[in-house]
């Protein structure tokens, strides 16, 4: 199981990828959509690349929740646990 | 039809023989050769392993996140339509952009995203499939992401007509100006099908050259020995202006597009109608819709793919369209270095006549080592110069299902 850091360093690696954000501005309280450039569809790579670096599902009517890295960060480290 | 006067005040390509436009003009007029061997591990069981690659690759140039977003022939049309808006001077002083238009033609579509993705589908299910998949592959993508680029809101288009597009594109913005949809038309063509589906299923046309050998050698328009076109990719795009607009703005004029010819062979879906009569009909109307004769014509730019029956028939096409007054007329097909660019092919042949009338030089058609005893035109198998005074010149496009499109431009 990965540590919280863990995931936010590992989330931040893939919005990088997605939208270029810099992995350093990707911390807990920023907002896919309104810090980090993350639109809907962009949003639906980060969940499937994270499904896949993380080992859990993200159903598709939970990633609405997921306003902020840290809501992210906290469903996975959730999910791995269950 | 209004007597709106539309001229072209800016270039832009990506292409095999160059990133730019500069470098694409300064290969032509060399004769060079953009044509190389597939050695790529995907390319080996097919018949026809060469292609015209573009020289610059788009990742080099575009921002690496909008890149991801869009099909390779998107990419090929940003970068052309970014070239072609600064070259005509609307990067520094936007004009109205409410007034400002697209039509970026594509032959195929986002073929590259879709394979990527349905293979994607096959081998690791619906959920590893892209969700930009649908707004890279639909056809209209690189018109969408020329207007999202420049924020060009007036009508977005994309016509597609197989290897005829980009002249339809072409026609299209002329329209949109002449009918005050628009004073600025960002106008193009973008085709990116260098990939092992497409060429096998071209190859299974055997419309492809299968000089496996020699690439450089395999686009040979009207040679005796031309076995098939090679299969080439880019884009193209020029920045159509009306005149008053472009006067008062002050900006640089290349040429006048004086008019359009568009018709349908109604004659077979994939072969060119043998005696030329619509590629014929679609000159004559380009002349006529210009109010220019025969006479007037100094250089056609050719369809001339390098097959065995399209070459001849375009040849036929011409001499009819011309009432056999073709002495006086310096032919070319640029294909014999770029390939055929399909959907692109058009806006980047438009561009080379466009410059060949700017400059007053045409480029040569290369690998015309002895010319098919059927072929009556002056064919430049060296560059040519082209009078002073007042000339006009012809660019054929001619794709699958018969589609015939020719654009007359006069000099500016």
């Amino acid at each position: 199981m990965a540590s919280t850091e863990e995931i936010r360093s590992g989330l931040a690696d893939i919005v990088n990828e997605v939208a270029g954000i810099p992995a350093d501005d990707v911390q807990l309280d920023k907002s896919f959509t309104d810090d980090l450039d993350v639109d809907s569809l962009s949003m639906v790579e980060v969940v499937v690349a994270a499904e896949e670096k993380f080992g859990v599902k993200i159903p598709d009517d939970e990633v609405k929740n997921l306003k902020t890295v840290g809501d992210a960060v906290a469903y996975i480290e959730n999910a791995q646990g269950s | 039809m209004s007597s709106t006067t539309v001229v072209v005040t800016g270039l832009g390509a990506t292409s095999p023989l160059g990133g730019d436009v500069t470098s694409t003009w300064a290969a032509m007029l060399a004769g060079r050769s953009g044509v190389r061997a597939l050695t790529e591990e995907w390319a080996a069981d097919l018949p026809a392993r060469i292609a015209a690659t573009v020289a610059v690759e788009p990742t080099e140039v575009l921002d690496r996140v909008k890149a991801r977003r869009m099909d390779r022939s998107g990419q090929f049309a940003l970068i052309a339509a970014l070239e072609a808006w600064s070259d005509a001077g609307l990067a520094d002083e936007a004009p109205d952009l409410d007034r400002v238009g697209v039509a970026i033609a594509s032959g195929i579509g986002g073929i590259q995203t879709l394979l990527a993705n349905y293979d994607l589908l096959l081998e690791k299910g619906p959920r590893r499939v892209s969700p930009l998949t649908i707004p890279m592959l639909m056809p209209n993508s690189p018109a969408a992401n020329v207007s999202l680029a420049l924020g060009a809101r007036a009508g977005v288009h994309t016509p597609v007509s197989a290897c005829a597009s980009g002249n339809e594109a072409i026609a299209h913005g002329v329209d949109m100006i002449r009918l005050g949809r628009a004073d600025v038309v960002v106008v193009g063509g973008t085709e990116a099908a260098v990939l092992r589906f497409p060429m096998a299923a071209f190859g299974q046309m055997m419309a492809l050259s299968r000089r496996n050998d020699e690439p450089e050698q395999a686009s040979r328009p009207w040679d005796v020995d031309r076995d098939g076109f090679v299969l080439g990719e880019g884009g193209a795009v020029l920045v159509l202006e009306s005149a008053e607009h472009a006067r008062g703005r002050g900006a640089r004029i290349y040429a006048e597009v004086a008019g359009a010819g568009v018709t349908a062979d109604a004659h077979d879906i994939a072969q060119p109608e043998p005696e030329g009569r619509g590629a014929a009909r679609a000159m004559q109307l380009a002349l006529t819709e210009s109010d220019l004769s025969a006479r007037d014509i100094a250089h056609i730019n050719a369809h001339a793919t390098s097959t065995p029956q399209g070459d001849i028939a375009e040849c036929i096409a011409i001499g009819k369209a011309l009432g056999g007054e073709t002495d006086h007329v310096v032919v070319t097909s640029t294909k014999s270095m770029t390939g055929h660019l399909l959907g692109g092919a058009g806006a980047l042949e438009s561009m080379a006549t466009i410059l060949a009338l700017h400059h007053r030089t045409v480029p040569p058609t290369i690998n015309l080592d002895n010319p098919d005893p059927e072929v009556d035109l002056d064919i430049a198998i060296k560059q040519r110069d082209l009078p002073p005074g007042d000339i006009a010149a012809l660019n054929n496009s001619f794709g699958f299902g018969g589609h015939n499109v020719a654009i007359a431009f006069r000099s500016a």
